[in-house]
């Protein structure tokens, strides 16, 4: 089995680019690879506490959750990105890392395809 | 023991949106990445801009003034000053009329010894062709 590295740049309302980031995530590790998913630029919003699920706007906290649970997924906030939106530690969801950006590089030195989606 | 290349291809114009700021910000991140890895594993950035892209290169930027924000003229600098690979595609400069005048070539006033190389675009597809990992900003 592989690992899988992707960068996600993009916000979680706005762009879809994040849901297909989480779908991929998701496909991945149910085949059995492992998935390190690194959150910059606005995708940071992914993390942030209190969600609402309404249908018309994009809900990924219960898939994120169930592949943190899994123990085949890290998810990680760029540190900086974050508290530049005022989202730090107490405002993110369980489970998710924060890191610098060393991390993400880290991540894709050891990964087998790297797939990075940059910003809107 | 391994080194990893990873390219930062920068192609979208600087300050309208956050992307070509977080290009550098992550190729520069390259410095301090060896905390997470095996002892003699690292990662070797180039940085290329490309296309619009080139345009993040300018002399003389005032986001400082401007917008209040580090300019990507600072952060090329601070990139050259760390001696990272610098590269600009010449077609994408002479497309805008501009030349190696117009872009930041090196940081010597900051203690910069490397200096920008601006290239045809075969010299990037080289660079593109010998990195491990391709990032798009």
């Amino acid at each position: 089995m592989g690992k899988l590295t992707i960068g996600c740049f993009s916000s979680l309302v706005g762009s879809m680019s994040l849901d297909f980031a989480v779908k991929l995530s998701e496909a991945a590790v149910k085949k059995g690879h492992e998935v390190d998913l690194w959150l910059s630029g606005n995708g940071t919003m992914l993390g942030k506490k209190g969600q609402s699920k309404f249908r018309d706007y994009s809900y990924l906290m219960g898939t994120v959750k169930e592949l943190i649970e899994s123990g085949k997924f890290k998810i990680t906030n760029c540190e900086a990105c974050a508290k530049a939106r005022g989202i730090g530690r107490e405002d993110t969801e369980e489970g998710f890392g924060i890191a610098s950006m060393d991390w993400y590089l880290a991540s894709a030195f050891g990964a087998d395809r790297v797939l990075h989606i940059g910003g809107e | 023991m391994a080194i990893k290349k990873i390219a930062f291809i920068v192609e979208k114009l600087p300050y309208k949106s956050e992307t070509s700021r977080l290009a550098l910000t992550h190729a520069i991140a390259s410095q301090t990445v060896e905390i997470h890895l095996e002892d003699g594993d690292n990662v070797e950035p180039v940085l290329i801009f490309v296309g619009e892209g080139v345009l993040n290169c300018l002399k003389d930027q005032k986001a400082l003034d401007v917008y209040g924000v580090t300019s990507l003229e600072m952060h090329i600098k601070n990139a050259l000053l760390l001696d990272l690979k610098v590269q600009v595609c010449k077609e994408d400069l002479d497309g805008f009329g501009l030349t190696e005048d117009s872009i930041v070539m090196d940081a010597e006033e900051i203690g910069g010894e490397v200096t920008t190389e601006v290239v045809p675009y075969d010299e990037i597809q080289k660079s593109l062709e010998a990195a491990d990992h391709l990032m798009f900003f």
